[in-house]
């Protein structure tokens, strides 16, 4: 799809984000990683969240973690949305520590199918030519 | 008890001329409207107003509206919770001499205004619309659900669902007996139940109203409060928090800030809950209900299903909660926060007819953002 046809919002280009967006364009997930505290964070910011240090550096995630928790959205939150719904938001605890929201895809948007600490992995979907937005799947 | 507690009342408080779906009528016009109603409450006027307090629009903009020119300016906005943490401000600004009449007004036109919010959209510097907003996390319905789905699996989904249904149905009971509430029809549990998706797990009758609305209030110091017209409402104390911005960057999306701005604003009171004789608490859903009852220790963590079990907080209930019908189904034109005050005012000077609980003391609990901030009130009349 190009981005002339997809109407949902996209990332805009920010400095420090590019890199970030170039990665998943690659089908790879990229977080920030402290050096000083040991913690691995999302979203990528030079200075650490968690101890302010400066001892920061890009580091791939594997990808895996848990469903920490979700939404089936029926009503979108905006126009754009009207024929995604019903769709998945989800907020998942990535196994190397940080917290990363997203999108649940493969699966019924059934609260019978989908709990809470359930294992899923990344995929990614090339929605513009663009644009590459990780999104997770239950484990398989 | 802290030295600045009782310091400051509210000496004025009133509504927009008409809320729910009004139009005819701009967000400022709200906004000077409540200021002309709460400002003749207070039995002053708007010269008398040195200090001006407001969110969702820049004080510059109000300042200029209104035709105030203030020595003191807080603009401050970080969300529906905000028009609380101006109370907090206002005892700091008015015992630091730096004004003497705090005005706080609202005002939105949440329904019908012609510019909408498009929250998470724009912002282009900022993570929400970076990294949330192209999943469709936009806005605080898919926000807050997802952080109930998160409280069900740990303290059970079933356990959950009826507390939600419990607050709904109970805060519908209280307005009507309002008559100024939107909502004028009894809820059944059978309607909470069978009201259709938002999103999952809330169902309409979790989410708050959408409507018009604007209110102010005014503060002064308790000395000057005791000289005007109406039974002075004392600020006995005021406390405020924050942790995130985007709801998947909150620490635990059971509990919210009310754990840190709570105990603040009661250590400051000198009081403790049991003191406590009615409590507004910010519904923009059933569930902030829920955890802002645990996260201001109310009752444990977990343990909210069963403290609102059995309609105790609904009219004749031995926990008044939410009087006025709340923003569930009296009024919510965006940031509500305002609204809470102005009921826990006019229950502590006894102008709320039939569904008066006639308390003394109050406590009223506004949240802003994605369940990101809180400001914590006690109010008391003598």
């Amino acid at each position: 799809m190009t981005s002339d046809t997809y109407k949902r919002p996209l990332p805009l280009s920010q400095p420090e984000w590019d890199y970030y967006w170039e990665r998943t364009k690659q089908h790879e997930l990229w977080l920030m990683r402290c050096d000083d505290c040991s913690r691995h964070y999302f979203y990528p910011r030079a200075i650490c969240p968690n101890c302010f240090s400066r001892n920061t550096r890009w580091a791939q995630s594997s990808g895996k973690g848990t469903l920490h928790a979700f939404s089936i959205v029926h009503r979108g939150p905006t126009p754009a949305f009207a024929d995604y719904v019903p769709y998945v938001a989800c907020i998942v605890e990535l196994e190397d520590g940080a917290r990363f929201p997203s999108n649940l895809v493969e699966v019924e948007p059934d609260p019978a199918n989908i709990k809470v600490g359930m294992p899923v992995e990344v995929v990614f979907d090339d929605v513009t030519e663009g644009v590459t937005l990780p999104k997770f799947r239950p484990a398989q | 008890m802290n030295q600045f507690s009782k310091t400051v009342a509210i000496v004025g408080a009133a509504e927009s001329d008409e809320i729910g779906v009004v139009p005819d009528k701009s967000p400022l016009q709200h906004h000077a409207e409540a200021a002309h109603n709460a400002l003749a409450d207070a039995g002053l006027s708007i010269k008398d107003v040195d200090g001006l307090f407001t969110a969702g629009y820049s004080t510059l903009a109000l300042g200029e509206y209104i035709g105030v020119r203030p020595k003191y300016t807080d603009s401050t906005a970080v969300g529906g919770s905000s028009f609380v943490i101006h109370l907090a401000h206002a005892i700091a600004a008015i015992n630091a001499g730096y004004c003497n009449v705090a005005l706080v007004t609202h005002g939105e036109a949440g329904r019908s205004g012609r510019e909408r919010s498009t929250a998470g959209l724009g912002g282009a510097g900022l993570a929400g619309p970076q990294f949330e907003a192209p999943y469709g996390i936009i806005g605080p319905p898919v926000s807050y659900s997802m952080a109930c789905s998160r409280y069900m699996s740990q303290y059970g989904e079933d356990r959950t669902r009826q507390a939600l249904a419990e607050i709904a149905v109970s805060t519908r009971k209280w307005a009507l007996l309002n008559p100024k509430a939107y909502m004028k029809e009894p809820m059944s549990f059978d309607d909470y139940h069978n009201s259709r998706w938002i999103a999952w797990p809330f169902h309409l009758f979790d989410c708050c109203l959408v409507t018009d609305a604007g209110g102010a209030v005014v503060v002064t110091r308790a000395d000057r409060a005791r000289d005007l017209p109406k039974k002075p409402v004392y600020i006995l104390g005021a406390a405020e928090h924050h942790d995130h911005s985007m709801i998947s960057q909150m620490p635990d999306l059971t509990v919210t800030p009310a754990h840190s701005s709570g105990p603040r604003a009661l250590e400051m009171a000198g009081l403790s809950h049991k003191d406590i004789d009615l409590t507004m608490i910010y519904d923009s859903f059933t569930y902030t209900v829920l955890i802002t009852l645990e996260s201001l220790d109310f009752c444990g963590p977990g343990e909210g299903p069963e403290f609102v079990a059995n309609q105790r907080t609904a009219p004749g209930g031995d926990f008044a909660l939410n009087t006025s019908g709340g923003g569930l189904s009296y009024t919510h034109p965006g940031m509500y926060g305002m609204f809470l005050t102005v009921e826990a005012v006019r229950q502590l000077r006894g102008e709320c007819g039939e569904r008066n609980v006639n308390p003394k003391i109050a406590l009223v609990n506004g949240t802003g953002g994605v369940l990101s901030s809180t400001g914590t009130a006690v109010l008391a009349v003598d």
